[in-house]
């Protein structure tokens, strides 16, 4: 353990990407099977371990410590796993033995439930502090090191010198500790073969275009299509005589079939297809709270498959039947979808191109989308593109609509998680309905370090109650702070008490100078909200 | 106790106040006569009309806010005390900063003791604490949740040395506060046996000379500024936390930043800050260093300043002392910052 947890704590503060990748490499050169394949698997958060839960985590340290200690430590750390290891009482310096990270994780994997809480302790006890975080992180997953995924499998590409496209594609029928992969990395064993499994392929992402991007891009060598605001999802298909298979992904290759199971039902075609997973009414497409119903569910009811019917947008075609149509361009790969999607109809159609001669007409049409509840922006796509894993330069741009503004009275805050830990940085905000704020929302994102260190002294010199880890802020008429709040979208809610959620609300703005009684009226948001009209149909394909 | 110790002193808007002596301890706004434990700008600010303090506290109020920083000024030696008002008044090492100070009030058979901001740990570079019995104990509780346990010193130096000697072609950068934290960190990298130059940021000069003159031998130290770009290959330089973050960092080739702070404990503050080595070092008590010497003053009653007062209050409950939080709003920004 003591290998894996020096890699994570080195990780976690080397700032320099080539450096982080230099470590990793060094690190699955250097130790064997199975310990490097646990390693990678959890940086890439592909390790399960079912029996090792934070809620058995923090049965364990409520044993061992007073819980109103732990709940304010926990507060200010913002991360139970960090918590935890910083509060485990080790017993004196009896870290002498120092299992692998192999024989940790496979006796976790074997253990029952019952057993798995006296093995954890039973591990903590024996690991420095460092030791007690990796492990723990390993059971919880989320290191927050700054490593992604797609990182840890660039630093084993470098190391087994392939290309890191050639690791993706067969990536999703491995599972840890991936022993035949690094003996192909090493030159000691075949290509492993993702054989006749329906795997995922890694999807072609997009990256946010910008205002100066315009000028050098040219409108003709582009295709334009609505930027849909449900899932972005990969179906596999496979028929067999009269029998069809059919797998759904979401976008980091989590199979979600069983999630879906009437649009898996619907859906008999054999190659694999890109989309945007869409709750119907009708013929229009549903807001996303709509697709938010269908998310996270233990069950799915009859009632719900019918309320809220599941329906794929197609963009994009990577295989039809065996052929592999990744490398043709766009445009030919998009013939071959309308082909595929005309042959099935049903709750497969395709996302129309949008007609268009220049940016400036686009834009138009961008601006007049804007009150379509289900419409996030338009896509740029190049004609000429191939499909690429990855988010590959200069082939793809999303263009998200310009955010809604709202100048809302900050009321609550808590500390938050993650890289704000132990900062005031989670904010509840309200506008004004007659001479009393109502809540509107919450945000954690927006600001820059330096005003996360500003709004933490706000809230800390201006707290007026406190609720458990909530502090009351301030906010009457005269003294209080104004934050200019962007939105993506604006929805009729019963859970909030202003019966108005905002989709995706972030601090745009710290309006230091303002006011609070000059900030917005609850009316201002009812209006716009009114104004979202009936949703348009998707045309037909 | 004969009295309520409320009637001896109670917050107000503008920090703790001695009704019956009619002055301040470190108010946060300018009054008539305000007793300073330390230095800290959080502490000892500028405005007020007179001043008591340590010799080493007053001289480094001068240096920082200027001439003129107070109407008039009186020092208190360690260990000595006077009387005003009836209330008797002595001063005694706090071990947070050089000249940083408790200081204890007695007043018809009460005795209270406001240790502003303190350590106990070994610091060369500030005199030693020393405990005093008391009725009511006034403590911070800056690190007081049961995850702040400041590990030895030395090992935290000994991580930026290690680096050093891995990494000799690239400047090591330790931010660390300009008053107190940083001469401390220069002597602990002498104690821990690096004898060769260290550079300094601007903000730490004045100070850092103070000590020197106080006869805290720093070893030799040099202004950062008209070294080339090239010379900086291997050189350890101290900054202000803030400075890491700034332009003045730029001009360093490939540096290795290292922040020594008692927040590097908590991973985000260390990622939020860039630390690539975290060195938990601390002038302020850390979660064991506040009970123990909670349990020590023998004090019946805590009154805790600034910090994390929730848990340190909740333990002392625990323990059936008579423990509330003052709310004093105004501390611990210099640090923040």
């Amino acid at each position: 353990m003591n290998r894996f947890a020096a890699l994570i704590e080195a990780l976690a503060f080397e700032p320099r990407r080539l450096a982080k990748l230099t470590l990793m490499e060094e690190h699955f050169r250097s130790v064997p099977d199975p310990d490097r394949g646990y390693c990678l698997a959890a940086l890439c958060g592909a390790l399960d371990l079912p029996a090792a839960k934070p809620a058995m985590l923090r049965q364990l340290i409520s044993e061992r410590t007073d819980p109103v200690l732990f709940a304010l430590s926990y507060d200010y750390v913002g991360d139970l796993s960090e918590t935890i290891a910083l509060l485990w009482p080790a017993p004196a310096d009896t870290l002498t033995r120092d299992s692998s990270i192999g024989t940790i994780v496979e006796t976790l994997q074997k253990a029952s439930r019952r057993e798995v809480a006296g093995l954890v302790a039973g591990l903590l006890d024996t690991l420095d502090e460092r030791g007690r975080w990796a492990l723990l992180k390993l059971m919880t997953g989320g290191f927050r090191i700054g490593v992604s995924a797609s990182l840890a499998k660039l630093a084993l590409a470098r190391f087994g010198r392939v290309e890191a496209a050639a690791i993706e594609e067969i990536w999703h029928g491995l599972e840890p500790p991936y022993a035949g992969l690094f003996a192909w990395l090493e030159g000691r064993g075949p290509r492993p073969d993702p054989g006749q499994a329906l795997t995922f392929r890694s999807p072609m992402l997009a990256h946010p275009v910008e205002d100066e991007d315009f000028d050098r891009l040219d409108p003709h060598e582009f295709s334009a299509e609505w930027k849909w605001d449900g899932i972005r999802v990969q179906a596999a298909g496979r028929l067999r005589g009269n029998a069809v298979e059919i797998r759904l992904f979401s976008r980091s290759g989590d199979d979600i079939t069983t999630a879906f199971p009437d649009l898996a039902g619907a859906l008999h075609f054999d190659g694999v297809i890109d989309g945007e997973l869409v709750v119907m009414e009708g013929e229009s497409v549903a807001p996303f709270s709509a697709v938010q119903q269908r998310l996270n569910r233990k069950s799915v009811s009859a009632r719900l498959t019918t309320e809220f019917p599941a329906h794929l947008i197609a963009y994009d075609c990577l295989f039809a039947g065996e052929e592999d149509l990744r490398s043709l361009s766009l445009a030919e790969r998009r013939e071959r979808l309308d082909a595929l999607v005309a042959a099935h109809g049903g709750r497969l159609r395709t996302s129309p191109p949008l007609d268009f001669d220049s940016w400036e007409d686009l834009a138009r049409q961008r601006a007049q989308s804007a009150e379509h509840p289900a419409i996030e922006g338009v896509m740029l796509k190049r004609l000429a593109s191939p499909y690429l894993a990855g988010r590959p330069k200069g082939h793809w741009y999303k263009w998200k609509r310009d955010p809604g503004l709202v100048d809302c009275v900050l009321m609550y805050a808590q500390r938050g998680h993650g890289k704000r830990s132990s900062y005031y940085s989670d904010f509840t905000f309200g506008v004004w309905d007659g001479d009393r704020l109502v809540p509107v929302g919450k945000a954690y994102f927006g600001f820059s370090d330096a005003e996360l260190i500003e709004l933490d002294r706000f809230v800390r010199q201006n707290t007026t109650n406190r609720f458990g880890p909530v502090r009351e802020v301030v906010h009457e008429a005269r003294t209080g702070l104004v934050l200019e709040i962007a939105f993506e979208g604006l929805q009729a809610s019963t859970r909030h008490k202003s019966g108005i959620a905002m989709r995706f609300p972030r601090i745009h703005r710290i309006r230091w100078d303002k006011p609070p009684a000059e900030a917005d009226r609850l009316t201002t948001l009812q209006a716009a909200l009114a104004r979202i009209p009936a949703q348009p149909a998707v045309p037909d394909a | 106790m004969a009295i309520r110790p409320e009637t001896l002193l109670h917050p107000r808007p503008e920090g703790l106040y001695c009704p019956p002596g009619d002055f301040h301890i470190d108010p946060m706004r300018p009054v008539a006569r305000a007793l300073v434990t330390h230095a800290h700008s959080d502490h000892g600010r500028a405005g007020h009309g007179h001043v008591l303090a340590t010799r080493e506290t007053l001289d480094i109020m001068r240096i920082r806010l200027g001439e003129g920083f107070c109407g008039s000024e009186q020092a208190m030696p360690f260990g000595e005390s006077l009387t005003h008002g009836g209330v008797r008044i002595s001063f005694h090492p706090a071990g947070h900063v050089l000249g940083s100070a408790q200081i204890a009030l007695e007043w018809q058979g009460c005795r209270i003791v406001v240790s502003g901001d303190y350590k106990r740990r070994p610091d060369p570079t500030a005199e030693a604490f020393a405990l005093q019995a008391c009725d009511v104990f006034v403590t911070e509780a800056t690190f007081g949740l049961p995850v702040f346990r400041h590990p030895d010193a030395r090992g935290e130096a000994g991580r930026l040395l290690a680096s050093l000697a891995r990494f000799p072609e690239r400047p090591h950068l330790i931010g660390a506060y300009s008053l107190g934290k940083a001469q401390r960190m220069i002597r602990l990298l002498r104690d821990c046996g690096h004898d060769a130059p260290i550079l300094l940021h601007g903000a730490l000069e004045k100070v850092t000379q103070y000590y020197e003159a106080r006869g805290i031998a720093l070893g030799r130290l040099e202004p950062v500024a008209g070294h080339k770009a090239r010379d900086l290959a291997g050189r350890i330089v101290l900054c202000p936390p803030s400075a890491l973050a700034d332009r003045w960092s730029r001009r360093f080739p490939d540096p290795v930043t290292a922040v020594a702070s008692g927040w590097m404990r908590i991973r985000a503050r260390a990622r939020q800050r860039g630390a690539e080595i975290p060195m938990v070092i601390s002038d302020h008590a850390d979660w064991p260093e506040l009970q123990e010497t909670i349990l020590e003053t023998g004090a019946g009653e805590i009154w805790v300043t600034h910090g994390q007062e929730d848990a340190l209050v909740h333990w002392c409950q625990q323990r059936g002392l008579a423990a509330r939080p003052l709310r004093l709003v105004g501390y611990g920004d210099e640090e923040a910052a």
